[in-house]
C-alpha cells in the first residue's frame, strides 16, 4: 500500500536516537520473552482463566506507545500484556498477576485480562469486547476538560469494531472534538472468525470513521517506522487540534485466540502462520533494520534477547515465591470510601455477608 | 440408562428442536463454524447448514435484539451468549424489548426466544466474566429464567424452553458442561416451573440451583456420614416460574432450611425463597432460615481465593450445622 514511502525519513523517526531505536527493540523482545514464559507456566497449570498472548503484534504496542508523553494515556482490551510492558510495567508485577499473587499489578484480583497501572497512564486491561472504547473517549474528555495537552491511545481488535459502544464512542469523539486515537489492531481474526466473516466494509475497517467525519489511516504494523510515523500524525492532530483519529494497524497473532483456543490451527492454515513468522515478524524485521543501519550489532541483539529471557525467568521465580492474597482481601478494594475508612464508608451497610 | 455430559445433553436438545421445528435458528458468536466456544453447538452447523446455525459478529445488543425482533414474527431463535456476562451489553434488548413488549402491546405480541449460555464464577476469568444474573432476570416480569444443574434437566428443560412462547433465559455453567449424568435415549421434556428433590432427607432442607445443587449434594453426603444429619436437597431448576410448593412441602417435613446460592447475597434468588418460606411456612420452622451466597465482592481472579469466594462444602456444612444446632 505504502511500499514506496520509507517512513524512516519522517521527522519523528529522524529524531529517534540510536538508543531510542534499540530501546524499541528491547521492549519488543521483552514482550516476546514474557509471553513465552507465561505460556510455559500456563501450560504447566500455574495460572487459571484465560491467557491471550500478544506474540506477533509487539510492534504495534511498542511503536505507538514509544510516542506517548507525560499527558498521553493508554487503554486496551484483554490482550494487554504487551501494552503493559510497553508503558513500563515490570515483568514481575505482570507475571505475579497471572499467578493470582498478592504482588501482582492488580493484587491478583484481575488476572491476565485486567492489568492496570494508572501511575503509568495505563488504564487497563478490559475483558468485555469494546468495553474500553467509551472509556478511551472519556480519558480524552478528561484531558480536554482539564486543559491538558494529551491524547488517549485506545486499542481494540478487528472484531471489537462491531460493538455499538465503539460506534457511539466515535460519534462522541467527533462531536465533542476529543483527542482520542482508536487503534484497531487488525490481526485478521476475532477468535475463529476471519475479518470477512465478521465485518461489513468497503475498503477497510478504519474507513467507517468517514461516516463520523473522523480522519483515519491504515498502517503496516510490521514496520516500526510506519507505525510511529502515522501514529505521530494522529498524536499531533489530538494535541494541536483536539480531534480524533482511527488507525487500522495490520498485524498478526501467532497463537490461538487464547491458549485455550482448541481450534487455533483449524480456522487458518499452519502455512499462513508460518508465512507471517518467517516474513513479517516484528522482531526479525526491526532487528534487521537496525543491523543494516549499523545501530546495532549481532552481539548486542543476542545479548538483549538473553537479558529478556533472564528477566522473564526471574519474573516467574518472583511470581512463584510470592504469596497469594489473604482471604480478607476478597472484601477489600470494592469501595474506595470503605477502604479509606471515611465517614461515607462507615455509614450504612456496604456488605451483606451476614 | 446411558450417561452423557451436560454439554452433550444440551447439544441433543438443540439438534432435536432444530430437527422438529424449522423456525428454530441457533445463533451466536462462534456457534457455527467453530462449533461453539464451549462446544455446546458442536456439529450443528455441519448438520443443519448456514440458514439454521448462524455465526454472528461481536455485537450482542444487535444480534440479541435482532433475535427478539425475529421472534415477534414467529422465528424461534436460540441465541448463545458466549458468557452470560456479555448479556450486560445487550440488557436493553433483553429487558426493555423482550421483557416488556408483550405487556406494552396489550398482549398482541409474543417473543418466543431463548437466550442461553454459561453464567457462573469459579473459572478464574475475573469479575467481568463471572456474573450470575439469574436474580436480575427473575426480577423482570415477562421473562423466564432457568438454571439446570444436571445433564437430564439441561436437555429436558432446554427443549421446553425452545417450545415455550415466552422469552426463556437459560443459564448454564462451564463447570458443569463436562459432568455426566443419565439421560434416556427416548424423547422427553422437563417442564419449566417444577423443582426437583435431588436427595431425600428428614432433618434439613437445602434449597439450591445450578452448580450449588452439586455442592449441596456433596455436603449432604458428609452431613449424613459425619454428623448423622439427613439433608433433603431441593433443586429449584427453574427460578421464574418458581415451584413454591415443592419447597414448602420439604420445609413442612424437615422444619429447618439452608439456602445455598452462588448469587451475591443482596437480593439473590435465595432472598426471595427465604421471604416466601417465612410468609407461607413460618409455623413449621424450628430454626431461623440461613442463607449461604458468594462472598459479597466482584469475582476475584486469584484461583485459590475464588474457590473460597463461592459456596463450597466446608461452609455449607458449617451453616447446615448451625441450622440444626
Ligand atoms: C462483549 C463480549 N463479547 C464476547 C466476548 C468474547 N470474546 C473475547 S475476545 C473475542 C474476540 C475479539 O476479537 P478481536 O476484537 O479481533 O481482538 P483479538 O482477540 O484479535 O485481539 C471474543 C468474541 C467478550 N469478551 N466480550
Ligand atoms: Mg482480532
Amino acid at each position: 500500500m505504502n511500499s514506496a514511502i520509507d517512513h524512516a525519513t519522517s521527522p519523528i523517526n529522524q529524531q529517534l536516537s540510536s538508543e531510542g531505536k534499540i530501546s524499541i527493540l528491547r521492549d519488543i523482545v521483552r514482550i516476546r520473552r514474557f509471553e513465552q514464559a507465561a505460556l510455559k507456566q500456563y501450560t504447566a497449570g500455574k495460572m487459571g482463566g484465560f491467557l491471550h498472548l500478544y506474540n506477533g503484534q509487539e510492534s504495534v504496542a511498542v511503536g505507538t506507545i514509544s510516542l506517548a508523553g507525560e499527558s498521553d494515556h493508554i487503554i486496551t482490551a484483554y490482550r494487554d500484556h504487551g501494552h503493559a510492558l510497553a508503558v513500563g510495567m515490570s515483568m514481575n508485577e505482570c507475571m505475579a498477576e497471572l499467578y493470582g499473587k498478592a504482588t501482582g499489578c492488580s493484587k491478583g484480583k484481575g488476572g491476565s485480562m485486567h492489568f492496570f497501572a494508572p501511575d503509568k497512564n495505563y488504564w487497563g486491561g478490559h475483558g468485555i469486547v469494546a468495553g474500553q472504547t467509551p472509556l478511551g473517549a472519556g480519558l480524552a474528555y478528561g484531558l480536554k476538560y482539564q486543559g491538558l495537552k494529551g491524547a488517549c491511545l485506545c486499542y481494540l481488535g478487528d472484531g471489537a469494531i462491531n460493538q455499538g459502544a465503539y460506534h457511539e464512542s466515535l460519534n462522541l469523539a467527533a462531536l465533542f472534538d476529543l483527542p482520542v486515537i482508536y487503534v484497531i489492531e487488525n490481526n485478521g481474526y476475532s477468535m475463529g472468525t476471519s475479518q470477512k466473516r465478521s465485518s461489513a466494509f468497503k475498503s477497510c475497517l478504519a474507513e467507517r470513521a468517514d461516516g463520523y467525519n473522523i480522519a483515519w489511516d491504515t498502517v503496516n504494523g510490521e514496520d516500526v517506522y510506519e507505525v510511529r510515523a502515522k501514529t505521530q500524525v494522529a498524536m499531533e492532530r489530538a494535541h494541536e487540534e483536539s480531534r480524533p483519529t482511527v488507525l487500522e494497524i495490520s498485524t498478526y497473532r501467532y497463537y490461538g485466540h487464547s491458549v485455550a483456543d482448541a481450534n487455533s490451527k483449524k480456522y487458518r492454515s499452519p502455512e499462513e502462520i508460518k508465512q507471517y513468522q518467517e516474513h513479517h515478524d516484528p522482531i526479525v524485521l526491526w532487528r534487521k533494520r537496525l543491523l543494516e543501519e549499523g545501530v546495532l550489532t549481532e552481539d548486542q541483539a543476542s545479548e538483549m534477547d538473553k537479558e529478556a529471557k533472564a528477566e522473564a525467568k526471574d519474573a516467574v521465580k518472583f511470581a512463584e515465591e510470592s504469596p497469594f492474597p489473604e482471604p480478607k482481601a476478597i472484601l477489600e478494594d470494592v469501595y474506595y470510601e470503605v477502604d479509606q475508612g471515611t465517614e461515607a464508608g462507615q455509614t450504612g451497610k456496604h456488605f451483606f455477608n451476614d | 440408562m446411558r450417561t452423557i455430559t451436560y454439554r452433550q445433553a444440551l447439544n441433543e436438545a438443540l439438534a432435536e428442536e432444530l430437527e422438529r421445528d424449522e423456525n428454530v435458528v441457533v445463533m451466536g458468536e462462534e456457534v457455527a463454524e467453530y462449533n461453539g466456544a464451549y462446544k455446546v453447538t458442536e456439529g450443528l452447523w455441519k448438520r443443519f447448514g448456514d440458514k439454521r446455525v448462524v455465526d454472528t459478529p461481536i455485537s450482542e445488543a444487535g444480534f440479541i435484539g435482532m433475535g427478539i425482533g425475529a421472534s415477534m414474527l414467529g422465528v424461534r431463535p436460540v441465541m448463545e451468549l458466549m458468557f452470560w456476562s456479555f448479556a450486560y451489553v445487550a440488557f436493553d434488548q433483553m429487558i426493555n424489548n423482550a421483557g416488556c413488549v408483550r405487556y406494552m402491546s396489550g398482549g398482541k405480541i409474543k417473543c418466543p426466544i431463548v437466550v442461553r449460555g454459561p453464567a457462573n464464577g469459579g473459572t478464574n476469568v475475573g469479575a467481568t466474566h463471572s456474573h450470575t444474573p439469574e436474580n436480575f432476570i427473575a426480577n423482570t416480569p415477562g421473562l423466564k429464567v432457568i438454571c439446570p444443574a444436571t445433564a437430564y434437566d439441561a436437555k429436558g428443560m432446554m427443549k421446553s424452553a425452545i417450545r415455550d412462547d415466552d422469552p426463556v433465559y437459560v443459564m448454564e455453567n462451564t463447570k458443569l458442561y463436562g459432568e455426566s449424568g443419565e439421560v434416556p435415549e427416548e424423547e422427553y421434556t422437563v417442564p419449566l416451573g417444577v423443582a426437583d428433590v435431588k436427595r431425600e432427607g428428614t432433618d434439613l432442607t437445602i434449597v439450591a440451583h445450578g452448580r450449588a445443587v452439586i455442592t449441596a449434594l456433596k455436603s449432604a453426603e458428609v452431613l449424613a456420614a459425619e454428623h448423622g444429619i439427613s439433608a433433603e436437597v431441593v433443586d429449584l431448576r427453574s427460578i421464574r416460574p418458581l415451584d413454591e410448593e415443592t419447597i414448602l412441602t420439604s420445609v413442612r417435613k424437615t422444619n429447618r432450611v439452608l439456602l445455598v446460592d452462588e448469587n451475591k447475597p443482596f437480593c439473590a434468588v435465595n432472598t426471595q425463597i427465604a421471604t416466601m418460606i417465612q410468609e407461607k411456612a413460618f409455623d413449621y420452622l424450628d430454626a431461623p432460615i440461613l442463607r449461604l451466597n458468594a462472598i459479597d465482592a466482584p469475582a476475584i481472579y486469584s484461583p485459590p481465593m475464588e474457590e473460597l469466594q463461592l459456596p463450597h462444602p466446608e461452609v455449607v456444612i458449617e451453616k447446615a450445622l448451625a441450622v440444626c444446632k
